[in-house]
Protein backbone atom coordinates (compact mmCIF):
# COMPACT_ATOMS: atom_id res chain seq x y z
CA UNK A 1 0.00 0.00 0.00
CA UNK A 2 1.28 3.01 -0.94
CA UNK A 3 0.59 6.84 -0.28
CA UNK A 4 -0.73 9.42 -2.15
CA UNK A 5 -1.06 13.25 -2.10
CA UNK A 6 -4.29 14.50 -4.43
CA UNK A 7 -3.44 18.04 -5.53
CA UNK A 8 -6.51 20.22 -6.23
CA UNK A 9 -5.81 23.07 -8.39
CA UNK A 10 -8.36 25.66 -9.46
CA UNK A 11 -8.68 27.00 -12.62
CA UNK A 12 -9.16 31.22 -12.98
CA UNK A 13 -9.78 30.96 -8.80
CA UNK A 14 -11.18 34.39 -7.88
CA UNK A 15 -11.44 33.62 -4.43
CA UNK A 16 -14.80 35.20 -4.06
CA UNK A 17 -17.08 32.48 -2.80
CA UNK A 18 -20.30 32.85 -1.14
CA UNK A 19 -21.16 31.26 1.98
CA UNK A 20 -23.89 29.06 0.80
CA UNK A 21 -21.76 28.33 -1.94
CA UNK A 22 -18.94 27.76 0.32
CA UNK A 23 -21.26 25.50 2.61
CA UNK A 24 -22.23 23.23 -0.13
CA UNK A 25 -18.95 22.64 -0.96
CA UNK A 26 -17.87 21.79 2.44
CA UNK A 27 -20.50 19.16 2.54
CA UNK A 28 -19.55 17.71 -0.58
CA UNK A 29 -15.96 17.36 0.10
CA UNK A 30 -16.53 15.92 3.75
CA UNK A 31 -19.40 13.15 2.30
CA UNK A 32 -16.42 12.91 -0.32
CA UNK A 33 -13.61 11.91 2.43
CA UNK A 34 -15.96 10.13 4.31
CA UNK A 35 -16.44 7.90 1.51
CA UNK A 36 -12.81 7.08 1.47
CA UNK A 37 -12.35 7.07 4.78
CA UNK A 38 -14.85 4.43 5.13
CA UNK A 39 -12.89 1.97 3.24
CA UNK A 40 -9.55 3.15 5.79
CA UNK A 41 -7.64 4.39 3.12
CA UNK A 42 -7.96 8.07 4.20
CA UNK A 43 -4.50 9.70 5.74
CA UNK A 44 -5.15 13.31 6.07
CA UNK A 45 -7.90 14.80 5.45
CA UNK A 46 -5.15 17.47 4.57
CA UNK A 47 -6.10 21.47 4.59
CA UNK A 48 -8.17 23.99 2.27
CA UNK A 49 -5.74 26.73 1.39
CA UNK A 50 -7.28 30.06 2.19
CA UNK A 51 -7.30 33.03 -0.43
CA UNK A 52 -6.95 35.41 2.16
CA UNK A 53 -3.54 36.41 2.46
CA UNK A 54 -2.41 34.99 -0.03
CA UNK A 55 1.19 35.98 -1.79
CA UNK A 56 3.56 34.85 -4.48
CA UNK A 57 7.17 35.73 -3.32
CA UNK A 58 9.17 36.08 -6.20
CA UNK A 59 13.24 35.77 -7.20
CA UNK A 60 14.90 39.13 -5.97
CA UNK A 61 12.37 38.97 -3.02
CA UNK A 62 9.44 40.51 -4.86
CA UNK A 63 6.38 39.78 -3.31
CA UNK A 64 2.87 39.69 -5.36
CA UNK A 65 -0.73 39.37 -4.22
CA UNK A 66 -1.61 36.07 -5.51
CA UNK A 67 -1.35 33.83 -6.75
CA UNK A 68 -4.67 35.43 -8.93
CA UNK A 69 -4.50 36.95 -11.90
CA UNK A 70 -0.93 36.53 -13.39
CA UNK A 71 -1.17 32.10 -13.43
CA UNK A 72 -4.28 30.12 -14.09
CA UNK A 73 -4.23 27.64 -11.68
CA UNK A 74 -4.38 27.94 -7.86
CA UNK A 75 -3.40 25.05 -5.65
CA UNK A 76 -6.55 24.74 -3.18
CA UNK A 77 -5.88 22.43 -1.13
CA UNK A 78 -4.46 18.67 -0.40
CA UNK A 79 -5.41 15.31 0.70
CA UNK A 80 -3.51 12.22 1.40
CA UNK A 81 -4.54 8.49 0.71
CA UNK A 82 -3.89 5.12 0.95
CA UNK A 83 -3.68 3.32 -2.14
CA UNK A 84 -2.93 -0.28 -3.66
CA UNK A 85 -2.42 1.46 -6.83
CA UNK A 86 -2.19 4.64 -8.98
CA UNK A 87 -5.88 3.49 -10.58
CA UNK A 88 -6.96 2.72 -7.12
CA UNK A 89 -5.82 6.44 -6.27
CA UNK A 90 -6.98 7.85 -9.30
CA UNK A 91 -10.72 6.81 -8.91
CA UNK A 92 -10.83 8.48 -5.20
CA UNK A 93 -9.58 11.57 -7.11
CA UNK A 94 -12.62 11.19 -9.39
CA UNK A 95 -15.17 11.34 -6.59
CA UNK A 96 -13.78 15.15 -5.70
CA UNK A 97 -16.37 18.18 -6.13
CA UNK A 98 -13.53 20.44 -7.05
CA UNK A 99 -14.03 18.08 -10.22
CA UNK A 100 -17.55 20.11 -10.95
CA UNK A 101 -15.21 23.29 -11.73
CA UNK A 102 -14.81 23.32 -15.79
CA UNK A 103 -10.65 23.48 -16.43
CA UNK A 104 -10.35 22.35 -12.48
CA UNK A 105 -7.84 19.64 -11.93
CA UNK A 106 -6.80 17.00 -9.47
CA UNK A 107 -2.95 16.04 -9.55
CA UNK A 108 -2.25 12.03 -8.32
CA UNK A 109 1.23 12.13 -6.90
CA UNK A 110 2.77 9.07 -5.20
CA UNK A 111 4.95 9.71 -1.86
CA UNK A 112 8.14 9.60 -2.54
CA UNK A 113 9.82 7.53 0.68
CA UNK A 114 13.29 8.69 1.58
CA UNK A 115 15.05 6.81 3.96
CA UNK A 116 17.44 9.68 5.47
CA UNK A 117 18.95 7.32 7.93
CA UNK B 1 -35.99 -7.40 52.35
CA UNK B 2 -34.95 -10.93 53.93
CA UNK B 3 -31.77 -11.97 55.10
CA UNK B 4 -31.73 -14.22 51.18
CA UNK B 5 -32.32 -11.30 49.80
CA UNK B 6 -30.58 -8.12 51.30
CA UNK B 7 -26.95 -9.76 51.71
CA UNK B 8 -26.07 -10.28 47.97
CA UNK B 9 -27.90 -6.45 47.37
CA UNK B 10 -25.74 -5.57 50.46
CA UNK B 11 -22.78 -7.44 48.92
CA UNK B 12 -23.04 -5.51 45.41
CA UNK B 13 -23.60 -2.10 46.30
CA UNK B 14 -20.97 -2.24 49.50
CA UNK B 15 -18.43 -5.20 49.02
CA UNK B 16 -16.79 -2.99 46.41
CA UNK B 17 -16.90 0.07 48.92
CA UNK B 18 -14.88 -1.56 51.56
CA UNK B 19 -12.69 -3.21 48.97
CA UNK B 20 -11.58 0.18 47.43
CA UNK B 21 -11.15 1.47 51.04
CA UNK B 22 -9.04 -2.01 52.06
CA UNK B 23 -7.00 -1.84 48.52
CA UNK B 24 -5.94 1.74 49.40
CA UNK B 25 -5.14 0.97 52.76
CA UNK B 26 -3.32 -1.97 52.25
CA UNK B 27 -1.98 -1.38 48.93
CA UNK B 28 -1.87 -2.92 45.18
CA UNK B 29 0.64 -5.53 46.73
CA UNK B 30 -2.05 -6.80 48.84
CA UNK B 31 -5.30 -6.50 47.16
CA UNK B 32 -6.19 -10.10 48.89
CA UNK B 33 -5.90 -9.07 51.79
CA UNK B 34 -8.57 -6.58 50.66
CA UNK B 35 -10.48 -9.29 49.24
CA UNK B 36 -10.25 -11.56 52.17
CA UNK B 37 -11.45 -9.17 54.78
CA UNK B 38 -14.59 -8.23 52.19
CA UNK B 39 -15.15 -11.91 52.30
CA UNK B 40 -14.47 -12.29 55.81
CA UNK B 41 -17.41 -9.46 56.42
CA UNK B 42 -20.15 -10.98 54.65
CA UNK B 43 -19.61 -14.14 56.12
CA UNK B 44 -20.19 -12.89 58.93
CA UNK B 45 -23.35 -11.23 58.20
CA UNK B 46 -24.23 -14.67 56.54
CA UNK B 47 -23.36 -16.55 59.76
CA UNK B 48 -25.27 -14.05 62.21
CA UNK B 49 -28.03 -12.10 60.60
CA UNK B 50 -30.47 -15.15 59.58
CA UNK B 51 -30.34 -16.31 63.68
CA UNK B 52 -30.30 -12.81 65.18
CA UNK B 53 -31.97 -11.18 62.90
CA UNK B 54 -30.92 -8.17 60.47
CA UNK B 55 -29.34 -5.50 62.24
CA UNK B 56 -31.18 -1.98 62.56
CA UNK B 57 -28.94 -0.60 60.29
CA UNK B 58 -27.36 -3.50 57.79
CA UNK B 59 -24.76 -1.30 56.26
CA UNK B 60 -23.42 0.55 59.41
CA UNK B 61 -23.05 -3.08 60.54
CA UNK B 62 -21.09 -3.92 57.87
CA UNK B 63 -18.62 -1.38 58.43
CA UNK B 64 -18.35 -1.80 61.96
CA UNK B 65 -17.79 -5.58 61.13
CA UNK B 66 -14.69 -4.70 58.33
CA UNK B 67 -13.21 -2.02 60.51
CA UNK B 68 -12.71 -4.66 63.49
CA UNK B 69 -11.72 -7.12 61.22
CA UNK B 70 -8.84 -4.53 59.77
CA UNK B 71 -7.78 -3.76 63.42
CA UNK B 72 -7.37 -6.89 64.15
CA UNK B 73 -5.29 -8.50 61.27
CA UNK B 74 -3.28 -5.35 61.85
CA UNK B 75 -2.51 -6.08 64.92
CA UNK B 76 -2.11 -9.87 64.58
CA UNK B 77 0.10 -9.28 62.08
CA UNK B 78 2.24 -6.48 63.61
CA UNK B 79 1.90 -8.84 67.17
CA UNK B 80 3.51 -11.54 65.78
CA UNK B 81 5.39 -10.89 62.62
CA UNK B 82 6.42 -6.94 63.43
CA UNK B 83 9.45 -7.07 61.31
CA UNK B 84 8.25 -9.19 58.84
CA UNK B 85 4.99 -6.96 58.56
CA UNK B 86 6.83 -3.92 58.06
CA UNK B 87 8.87 -5.59 55.10
CA UNK B 88 5.97 -6.64 53.51
CA UNK B 89 4.00 -3.46 53.78
CA UNK B 90 7.55 -1.21 52.93
CA UNK B 91 6.36 1.26 55.45
CA UNK B 92 6.55 2.14 58.63
CA UNK B 93 3.20 1.37 60.51
CA UNK B 94 0.01 0.76 58.93
CA UNK B 95 -3.00 2.39 60.43
CA UNK B 96 -5.89 -0.20 62.52
CA UNK B 97 -7.75 1.91 61.64
CA UNK B 98 -9.88 2.19 58.27
CA UNK B 99 -12.40 5.42 57.04
CA UNK B 100 -15.29 4.40 55.92
CA UNK B 101 -16.32 7.89 55.24
CA UNK B 102 -18.15 8.14 52.36
CA UNK B 103 -15.86 10.86 50.92
CA UNK B 104 -12.87 8.38 51.24
CA UNK B 105 -15.22 5.55 49.45
CA UNK B 106 -15.17 7.94 46.60
CA UNK B 107 -11.54 8.74 46.23
CA UNK B 108 -10.57 5.39 46.91
CA UNK B 109 -12.57 4.15 43.78
CA UNK B 110 -11.55 6.99 41.66
CA UNK B 111 -7.47 6.55 42.92
CA UNK B 112 -8.35 2.52 42.07
CA UNK B 113 -9.82 3.28 38.80
CA UNK B 114 -6.70 5.31 37.85
CA UNK B 115 -4.88 2.57 39.14
CA UNK B 116 -6.14 -0.05 37.44
CA UNK B 117 -6.38 1.78 34.10
CA UNK B 118 -2.38 1.70 33.49
CA UNK B 119 -1.48 1.77 29.99
CA UNK B 120 0.86 -1.68 30.97
CA UNK B 121 -2.69 -3.61 31.37
CA UNK B 122 -4.86 -5.20 28.27
CA UNK B 123 -8.22 -3.48 27.53
CA UNK B 124 -9.89 -7.11 28.72
CA UNK B 125 -8.05 -7.27 31.97
CA UNK B 126 -8.62 -3.92 32.81
CA UNK B 127 -12.60 -4.50 32.35
CA UNK B 128 -12.31 -7.53 34.22
CA UNK B 129 -10.72 -5.86 37.38
CA UNK B 130 -13.17 -2.82 37.00
CA UNK B 131 -15.80 -5.42 37.14
CA UNK B 132 -14.31 -7.55 40.28
CA UNK B 133 -12.57 -4.42 41.97
CA UNK B 134 -15.31 -1.44 41.33
CA UNK B 135 -18.27 -2.73 40.89
CA UNK B 136 -18.39 -5.96 43.04
CA UNK B 137 -18.87 -8.50 40.45
CA UNK B 138 -18.07 -12.12 41.23
CA UNK B 139 -15.87 -14.19 39.17
CA UNK B 140 -19.02 -15.80 37.77
CA UNK B 141 -20.69 -13.02 36.69
CA UNK B 142 -17.75 -11.66 35.28
CA UNK B 143 -17.29 -14.99 33.09
CA UNK B 144 -20.88 -14.46 32.34
CA UNK B 145 -20.25 -11.11 30.73
CA UNK B 146 -17.76 -11.78 28.89
CA UNK B 147 -19.41 -15.10 27.75
CA UNK B 148 -16.40 -17.44 29.18
CA UNK B 149 -15.52 -19.41 31.83
CA UNK B 150 -14.54 -19.01 35.64
CA UNK B 151 -11.27 -20.66 34.82
CA UNK B 152 -10.48 -17.54 32.34
CA UNK B 153 -11.71 -14.70 34.31
CA UNK B 154 -9.57 -16.21 37.04
CA UNK B 155 -6.40 -16.58 34.91
CA UNK B 156 -6.95 -12.84 33.66
CA UNK B 157 -7.34 -11.30 36.71
CA UNK B 158 -4.39 -12.98 38.47
CA UNK B 159 -2.06 -11.62 35.41
CA UNK B 160 -3.56 -8.26 35.82
CA UNK B 161 -2.87 -8.35 39.72
CA UNK B 162 0.71 -9.50 38.98
CA UNK B 163 1.13 -6.83 36.57
CA UNK B 164 0.05 -4.24 38.65
CA UNK B 165 2.31 -5.41 41.66
CA UNK B 166 5.11 -5.66 39.25
CA UNK B 167 4.79 -2.00 38.10
CA UNK B 168 4.32 -0.96 41.28
CA UNK B 169 1.92 0.90 40.60
CA UNK B 170 0.36 3.02 43.52
CA UNK B 171 -3.12 3.59 44.50
CA UNK B 172 -3.23 7.59 45.18
CA UNK B 173 -5.12 10.52 43.39
CA UNK B 174 -2.47 11.17 40.12
CA UNK B 175 -1.07 13.92 39.65
CA UNK B 176 -2.30 16.20 37.06
CA UNK B 177 0.16 15.01 34.32
CA UNK B 178 -1.11 11.78 35.31
CA UNK B 179 -4.71 12.41 35.13
CA UNK B 180 -3.73 13.81 31.60
CA UNK B 181 -2.19 10.47 30.92
CA UNK B 182 -4.24 8.39 31.55
CA UNK B 183 -7.62 9.65 31.24
CA UNK B 184 -7.77 8.41 27.77
CA UNK B 185 -7.42 5.18 29.39
CA UNK B 186 -9.64 5.70 32.24
CA UNK B 187 -12.29 6.85 30.09
CA UNK B 188 -12.02 3.52 27.82
CA UNK B 189 -11.99 1.36 30.46
CA UNK B 190 -15.45 3.01 31.18
CA UNK B 191 -16.98 3.30 27.64
CA UNK B 192 -16.12 -0.92 27.21
CA UNK B 193 -17.34 -1.41 30.53
CA UNK B 194 -20.87 0.55 29.45
CA UNK B 195 -21.03 -1.61 25.72
CA UNK B 196 -20.48 -4.39 27.61
CA UNK B 197 -23.66 -3.91 29.34
CA UNK B 198 -25.46 -2.33 26.37
CA UNK B 199 -24.50 -4.53 23.69
CA UNK B 200 -23.06 -7.91 25.37
CA UNK B 201 -25.32 -11.07 23.83
CA UNK B 202 -25.87 -11.95 27.58
CA UNK B 203 -29.11 -12.80 28.60
CA UNK B 204 -29.33 -11.24 32.16
CA UNK B 205 -31.08 -8.23 31.94
CA UNK B 206 -30.19 -7.55 35.34
CA UNK B 207 -26.13 -8.02 35.08
CA UNK B 208 -26.50 -5.79 31.70
CA UNK B 209 -28.32 -2.65 33.47
CA UNK B 210 -26.05 -2.90 36.11
CA UNK B 211 -22.81 -2.89 34.24
CA UNK B 212 -24.67 0.21 32.25
CA UNK B 213 -25.17 2.26 35.27
CA UNK B 214 -22.05 0.99 37.29
CA UNK B 215 -20.11 2.98 34.78
CA UNK B 216 -22.15 5.28 34.85
CA UNK B 217 -21.78 5.36 38.25
CA UNK B 218 -17.55 5.78 38.19
CA UNK B 219 -17.82 8.59 35.03
CA UNK B 220 -19.96 10.47 37.68
CA UNK B 221 -16.79 10.20 40.26
CA UNK B 222 -14.57 11.70 37.29
CA UNK B 223 -17.01 14.41 36.37
CA UNK B 224 -17.08 15.89 39.95
CA UNK B 225 -13.47 15.98 40.20
CA UNK B 226 -11.90 16.26 36.93
CA UNK B 227 -14.58 17.41 34.09
CA UNK B 228 -14.36 21.32 34.80
CA UNK B 229 -10.68 20.73 33.10
CA UNK B 230 -11.48 17.97 30.44
CA UNK B 231 -14.94 18.55 29.22
CA UNK B 232 -14.85 14.94 27.07
CA UNK B 233 -15.77 13.16 30.51
CA UNK B 234 -19.15 14.99 30.03
CA UNK B 235 -19.26 13.91 26.78
CA UNK B 236 -18.77 10.12 27.79
CA UNK B 237 -21.03 10.76 29.97
CA UNK B 238 -23.67 12.18 27.20
CA UNK B 239 -23.62 9.52 24.98
CA UNK B 240 -23.96 7.06 28.39
CA UNK B 241 -27.44 8.69 29.44
CA UNK B 242 -28.30 8.89 25.41
CA UNK B 243 -27.93 5.02 25.00
CA UNK B 244 -29.45 3.69 27.96
CA UNK B 245 -32.44 6.01 27.95
CA UNK B 246 -33.67 3.39 25.11
CA UNK B 247 -33.00 0.29 27.79
CA UNK B 248 -36.08 -1.15 28.41
CA UNK B 249 -37.29 -0.09 24.58
CA UNK B 250 -34.86 -2.32 23.28
CA UNK B 251 -35.50 -5.74 24.51
CA UNK B 252 -39.36 -7.26 24.62
CA UNK B 253 -40.97 -9.39 26.78
CA UNK B 254 -39.11 -12.22 25.45
CA UNK B 255 -35.72 -10.59 26.03
CA UNK B 256 -35.37 -10.34 21.69
CA UNK B 257 -34.12 -7.54 20.15
CA UNK B 258 -36.55 -4.55 19.39
CA UNK B 259 -35.24 -2.82 16.57
CA UNK B 260 -34.82 1.05 16.86
CA UNK B 261 -37.49 1.99 14.06
CA UNK B 262 -39.40 -0.16 16.06
CA UNK B 263 -38.90 0.80 19.18
CA UNK B 264 -41.83 2.31 21.72
CA UNK B 265 -40.68 5.97 21.95
CA UNK B 266 -42.65 6.17 24.90
CA UNK B 267 -40.58 3.42 27.06
CA UNK B 268 -37.87 5.98 26.21
CA UNK B 269 -36.31 7.60 29.67
CA UNK B 270 -36.86 11.64 28.86
CA UNK B 271 -34.81 11.88 32.15
CA UNK B 272 -32.20 10.57 30.77
CA UNK B 273 -32.39 12.11 27.64
CA UNK B 274 -32.53 15.47 29.05
CA UNK B 275 -29.63 14.83 31.15
CA UNK B 276 -27.43 14.03 28.42
CA UNK B 277 -28.25 17.00 26.61
CA UNK B 278 -27.62 18.83 29.62
CA UNK B 279 -23.80 17.12 29.65
CA UNK B 280 -23.21 17.60 26.18
CA UNK B 281 -23.61 21.30 26.41
CA UNK B 282 -20.83 21.22 28.72
CA UNK B 283 -18.87 18.97 27.09
CA UNK B 284 -18.90 21.71 24.20
CA UNK B 285 -16.92 24.07 25.88
CA UNK B 286 -13.39 22.81 25.50
CA UNK B 287 -11.77 23.40 21.79
CA UNK B 288 -11.43 19.83 20.80
CA UNK B 289 -13.85 17.45 19.36
CA UNK B 290 -13.05 14.34 21.45
CA UNK B 291 -14.35 10.78 19.54
CA UNK B 292 -17.20 10.35 22.46
CA UNK B 293 -18.18 14.14 21.58
CA UNK B 294 -19.11 12.77 18.07
CA UNK B 295 -20.57 9.81 19.49
CA UNK B 296 -22.53 11.80 22.06
CA UNK B 297 -23.70 14.16 19.32
CA UNK B 298 -24.83 11.06 16.53
CA UNK B 299 -26.08 9.41 20.00
CA UNK B 300 -28.45 12.75 20.27
CA UNK B 301 -30.05 12.76 17.12
CA UNK B 302 -30.84 9.13 17.37
CA UNK B 303 -33.27 10.34 20.64
CA UNK B 304 -35.18 12.10 17.71
CA UNK B 305 -37.10 9.36 16.00
CA UNK B 306 -38.94 10.95 13.79
CA UNK B 307 -36.91 11.27 10.21
CA UNK B 308 -35.75 14.25 8.68
CA UNK B 309 -33.45 15.64 5.97
CA UNK B 310 -31.40 17.52 8.95
CA UNK B 311 -31.32 14.71 11.12
CA UNK B 312 -29.57 12.51 8.36
CA UNK B 313 -27.47 14.77 7.12
CA UNK B 314 -26.15 15.86 10.68
CA UNK B 315 -25.71 11.94 11.35
CA UNK B 316 -24.14 11.58 7.77
CA UNK B 317 -21.50 14.75 8.76
CA UNK B 318 -20.64 12.75 12.25
CA UNK B 319 -19.87 9.95 11.02
CA UNK B 320 -17.76 11.18 8.57
CA UNK B 321 -15.41 13.09 10.77
CA UNK B 322 -15.63 9.76 13.40
CA UNK B 323 -14.17 8.64 10.47
CA UNK B 324 -11.62 11.10 10.17
CA UNK B 325 -10.17 10.50 13.37
CA UNK B 326 -10.57 6.80 13.71
CA UNK B 327 -11.56 4.36 10.74
CA UNK B 328 -13.79 1.49 12.47
CA UNK B 329 -15.62 -1.45 10.46
CA UNK B 330 -18.96 -0.31 12.48
CA UNK B 331 -18.45 3.24 11.77
CA UNK B 332 -17.96 2.80 7.92
CA UNK B 333 -21.12 0.68 7.86
CA UNK B 334 -23.30 2.93 9.80
CA UNK B 335 -22.09 5.91 7.75
CA UNK B 336 -22.95 4.27 4.54
CA UNK B 337 -26.89 3.47 6.00
CA UNK B 338 -27.09 7.42 6.94
CA UNK B 339 -25.93 8.29 3.48
CA UNK B 340 -28.58 6.09 2.09
CA UNK B 341 -31.26 8.50 4.06
CA UNK B 342 -29.32 11.28 2.69
CA UNK B 343 -28.51 10.10 -0.96
CA UNK B 344 -30.81 7.45 -1.59
CA UNK B 345 -29.80 3.51 -1.40
CA UNK B 346 -28.78 3.58 -4.78
CA UNK B 347 -25.60 5.75 -4.46
CA UNK B 348 -25.19 3.84 -0.78
CA UNK B 349 -24.84 0.40 -2.53
CA UNK B 350 -21.67 1.90 -4.63
CA UNK B 351 -20.05 3.35 -1.46
CA UNK B 352 -20.86 0.22 0.43
CA UNK B 353 -20.18 -2.10 -2.35
CA UNK B 354 -16.24 -0.34 -1.77
CA UNK B 355 -16.15 -1.10 1.96
CA UNK B 356 -15.19 -4.72 1.34
CA UNK B 357 -16.31 -6.15 4.70
CA UNK B 358 -16.69 -9.35 3.60
CA UNK B 359 -16.23 -11.21 6.97
CA UNK B 360 -18.58 -8.84 8.21
CA UNK B 361 -22.19 -10.06 9.08
CA UNK B 362 -23.57 -6.28 9.62
CA UNK B 363 -21.71 -5.78 6.19
CA UNK B 364 -24.18 -7.94 4.57
CA UNK B 365 -27.05 -6.68 6.83
CA UNK B 366 -26.33 -3.54 5.82
CA UNK B 367 -26.07 -4.57 1.96
CA UNK B 368 -29.46 -6.34 2.34
CA UNK B 369 -31.22 -3.40 3.96
CA UNK B 370 -30.08 -1.20 1.01
CA UNK B 371 -31.54 -3.32 -1.81
CA UNK B 372 -34.88 -4.37 0.20
CA UNK B 373 -36.87 -2.37 -1.84
CA UNK B 374 -34.79 -2.12 -5.09
CA UNK B 375 -34.09 -5.84 -5.43
CA UNK B 376 -35.44 -8.30 -2.98
CA UNK B 377 -33.94 -11.27 -4.28
CA UNK B 378 -30.32 -9.57 -4.12
CA UNK B 379 -31.37 -8.74 -0.41
CA UNK B 380 -32.35 -12.04 0.75
CA UNK B 381 -28.69 -13.61 -0.59
CA UNK B 382 -27.47 -10.87 1.61
CA UNK B 383 -29.19 -11.74 4.71
CA UNK B 384 -28.57 -15.55 4.00
CA UNK B 385 -24.47 -14.61 3.63
CA UNK B 386 -25.50 -12.44 7.24
CA UNK B 387 -26.99 -15.60 8.93
CA UNK B 388 -24.08 -18.03 8.23
CA UNK B 389 -21.51 -15.22 9.27
CA UNK B 390 -22.99 -14.14 12.36
CA UNK B 391 -22.29 -16.20 15.79
CA UNK B 392 -24.60 -14.04 17.74
CA UNK B 393 -27.93 -16.01 18.42
CA UNK B 394 -30.11 -12.95 18.99
CA UNK B 395 -28.38 -11.64 15.62
CA UNK B 396 -29.56 -14.83 13.93
CA UNK B 397 -32.90 -14.54 14.96
CA UNK B 398 -33.54 -11.24 14.08
CA UNK B 399 -31.91 -11.45 10.59
CA UNK B 400 -34.45 -14.73 10.23
CA UNK B 401 -37.33 -12.92 10.65
CA UNK B 402 -35.68 -10.38 8.23
CA UNK B 403 -35.62 -12.83 5.65
CA UNK B 404 -38.96 -13.96 6.31
CA UNK B 405 -40.26 -10.26 6.19
CA UNK B 406 -39.05 -10.08 2.74
CA UNK B 407 -41.61 -12.89 1.58
CA UNK B 408 -39.65 -14.54 -1.27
Amino acid sequence: MDEYVLIMRHENATGQVSPEQMQAWMQQTMDWLGGIAAQGKLLETGNGLSFDDARVVGHGGVVTNGPFGEIKETIGGYVIVKAESVEEAVEFAKGSPVLQGPGNTLEVRKVAKHDFK
Amino acid sequence: MNTEKLIPHLFRTESRKIGAVLNRHFGINHMEIAEDIVSDTFLSALETWPYKGIPENPKAWLYAVAKNKTKNYVLKTSNFENNIAHQIFQISEISTEIDLSERNISDSQLQMLFAISHPSISEESQIALALKILCGFGIEEIASAFLTNKETINKRLFRAKEKLKSEKIKIEFPSENQVEERIDTVLLTLYLLFNEGYYSENQDTVIRKDLCFESIRLLELLIKNYAHKIPKIHALYALMCFHSSRFDARKDQNNQTVLYQNQDENLWDKALIEKGIFHLHLASKGETASKYHIEASIAYWMTIKQDSKEKWEQVLKLYNLLLFQQYSPIAALNRTFALSKVYGDEIAIAEAEKLKLENNPFYFSLLAELYRQIEPQKSKQHLEKAIALTMSKSQKELLQKKLTDLNL
